[in-house]
């Protein structure tokens, strides 16, 4: 065959792309997400100008509201921050919401049997540092497994996840019952609970000042410079003398140990208690939070502000035009669709057939 | 005696939604898609199948049937597992977007959508939505007559169950028999196992893995609706489905990606998840029964990965994307 058709469309990588237009990109394709979700409220006989103006209205017109967003964008942030090294090292770890939960446990420990007999202050230290152990050592038993044996870490931190909600519920429900039959665990003690600064629990210092330390962590130091280069390639990293299995097992305590903090502040800041949906699926979302912010730690702030107004507006949505609160799931999952296949127009570019030029010479 | 019989009973209506999820779980593996979306949808098909049921009940008034509502709930699980695994596919195939970010995604979205529409229509419907008796019996009627199910014993065990039941095990019949025996099972499988050398021996590898995941997602769907209509006795309950797809993915492992292992594989499961209510283990306290399933998966995945036995490993490309421009 001298010659062949080439297709109507062909791809190719391109090498380098203006930073403003992968901005206007990404900022297009956040657009086109709000649009599609305008559908479902069409579909169930709503104005979604008017749905949008209240999502709005509900998250950030009042203080109070304010204050409820940011409660919930802290965890989504704190995790998304935990998860970034391990993504960066392509260790593929989907389970944040156990090492959530494994450190809400440990940090609960303190705060229901030590309360009347540590001060506030150190209980409190004792609290977090106690939950960032608890959180390390859960995420480091699928990292030891992937180390030594290269065992399927997506799928080994995914079983962890439930094993860990299971302990919980086991918990709850045993040992740790409040009263009997109640199947809860006794509130929090005031002296184990966060203080809050600005009318919002202290969680969120803790969160921007993890954003500095792993911006600096991860681009300033040998060991991101490590895990940037296992990301890479593993047999580089071999031959350039790097212990991969020790990078793998370090690398995973640490985001563990930032998981459990954020299981700290979720049981020590907002709920006051322990349950097994204590993590409530911020693990998975906060997967998405830190990927669509490429993994930078800066943009993971308006990332997961962006989602944490959806779910706060979405629940005034529900009171006030009877939308299901679901919505919120919705919007959120079309917008990481659309910002995920926004990645691929970056990367690639599409050549189109020109007419007359549509044999391809052999070389 | 009887309580081993209610137990296996009750574990074979529980390992039915499994199965389902776990069959169309292992096709899209096998293609190297690895769907986390399962569990989005399972919700999916579980509001679809039951809007299918419900509208055409009220369409057809006293005259709907039973067959006929049970193939439009199992076609409209399908077609929305079909619809939710189609837009993964199309953004991890075309798109090259990640795959776990991507289905972690569709979970979202889909339990989003299960659930907008499950209290959409409780809402539209004015507060209740639910089946006739007589459409609810049909769901979850015995299909073999009186006389069979009522011998002794195995009468209970192996004929008393509904119509998903039974056509789960021709499906997985059916997947094993396509993936050993056919040409196109065969090149499915060299697609998930190395996508570069099927390339190069001209398997059309994107055909194939749109193909595999869009089908897995649509059995995985029947699931949903198995749940919803079975168990749940035709209501929407969202609370007793959550959990359900990320089972069906350890499953997925547990069975060692070989659909007729998930015949029984599936049923001791689902065993494991009623247990607690219907056995006393001294000492062993209920609520720790529910992670059993969990733990037996990993011991399973460390054994395995421990063994690095060839014939029983994922299929080498899982979770990986295939650019043929980066070899």
């Amino acid at each position: 065959m001298a010659t062949e058709r080439t297709p109507l469309i062909r791809l190719a990588k391109r090498t380098e792309m203006k930073r403003s237009s992968m901005w206007m990109i990404r900022v297009g394709s956040i657009l086109i997400a709000l649009i599609l979700g305008c559908l479902p409220m069409i579909l169930t006989g709503n104005n979604p100008v008017s749905a949008y103006g209240v999502i709005i209205q509900g998250s950030l017109s009042r203080p109070v509201y304010l204050k409820q967003t940011i409660r919930t964008a802290i965890p989504l942030l704190g995790c998304a921050l935990a998860i970034a090294p391990c993504f960066k090292m392509k260790f593929w770890n989907i389970g944040a919401e156990g090492q959530i939960t494994m450190g809400a446990v440990a940090a609960t420990y303190f705060a229901l049997f030590w309360y009347n007999k540590i001060p506030h202050v150190p209980l409190l230290i004792i609290m977090a540092f106690t939950a960032a152990i608890a959180g390390g050592l859960w995420a480091l038993i699928p990292a030891f497994f992937k180390a030594k044996f290269n065992t399927n870490e997506t799928l080994f931190t995914l079983m962890m996840n439930y094993i860990a909600i299971g302990i919980v519920a086991w918990l709850q429900g045993g040992p740790w019952e409040g009263r009997k039959g109640s199947q809860l665990i006794p509130m929090f003690n005031d002296n184990a609970r966060l203080p809050t600064v600005f009318g919002v629990n202290c969680g969120w210092i803790i969160a921007l000042v993890l954003v500095v330390l792993m911006y600096i962590y991860m681009n300033k130091t040998k060991q991101g410079y490590e895990i940037a280069v296992v990301g890479d390639s593993v047999n580089t990293a071999r031959y350039a003398g790097m212990n991969v299995g020790w990078i793998i097992m370090r690398t995973m305590f640490i985001s563990g140990a930032i998981s459990g903090i954020v299981g700290f502040i979720i049981v020590s800041g907002a709920n006051f208690t322990l349950y097994s949906g204590v993590a409530d699926g911020v693990g998975f979302t906060s997967i998405t939070v830190a990927w669509l912010s490429q993994l930078n730690s800066f943009a993971m702030i308006v990332i997961s502000m962006i989602l944490a107004v959806l779910e706060k507006g979405s629940n005034t949505l529900q009171t006030r035009m009877s939308v299901p609160a679901s919505i919120a799931d919705i919007i959120t999952g079309i917008l990481l669709f659309c910002m995920l296949s926004c990645e691929f127009f970056i990367n690639y570019k599409l050549i189109f057939r020109r007419k007359g030029n549509n044999k391809k010479e052999r070389s | 005696m009887t309580t081993i019989i209610t137990l296996i009973v009750a574990a074979v209506t529980f390992g039915t939604v499994l199965m389902y999820g776990t069959l169309g779980e292992i096709l899209t593996e096998k293609s190297g898609n690895l769907n986390l979306g399962v569990e989005g949808i399972m919700y999916m098909g579980g509001a679809f199948g039951l809007a299918g049921a419900f509208y055409y009940e009220k369409a057809a008034g006293v005259a709907a049937s039973g067959p006929l509502a049970i193939i439009i709930a199992i076609l409209a699980a399908f077609a929305a597992g079909m619809a939710a695994s189609a837009i993964y596919s199309f953004l991890t195939i075309t798109l090259r977007a990640n795959q776990n970010v991507t289905g972690l995604a569709l979970s979202i979205f889909g339990t989003g959508i299960g659930q907008f529409v499950g209290e959409f229509m409780r809402v539209s419907e004015g507060g209740y939505v639910a089946l006739s008796n007589n459409l609810k019996e049909a769901f979850s009627a015995a299909i073999f007559p009186r006389f069979i199910v009522n011998i002794p014993v195995i009468g209970n065990i192996l004929f008393s169950h509904t119509v998903f039941f039974y056509l789960a095990i021709v499906v997985a019949v059916l997947m094993y028999l396509f993936l050993k025996k056919t040409k196109w099972g065969m090149y499915l499988t060299a697609v998930g196992e190395s996508p570069s050398t099927s390339d190069a021996a001209g398997i059309n590898i994107v055909k194939y893995k749109y193909l595999a995941t869009i089908v897995g997602g649509g059995i995985s769907a029947i699931g949903g609706m198995v749940y919803i209509m079975t168990t749940a006795g035709c209501v929407w309950n969202h609370e007793g489905l959550s959990g359900v797809g990320w089972l069906a993915v350890a499953l997925v492992i547990f069975c060692m990606w070989r659909p007729l292992n998930a015949i029984w594989g599936s049923v001791l499961f689902g065993a494991m998840m009623i247990m607690y209510l219907r056995v006393a283990i001294p000492f062993i306290p209920t609520e720790l029964y529910k992670i059993l399933p969990y733990i037996v998966t990993v011991i399973v995945l460390v054994l395995t990965s421990m063994r690095n036995s060839r014939d029983r490993q994922p299929p080498a490309s899982l979770g990986n994307n295939y650019f043929r421009e980066e070899r």
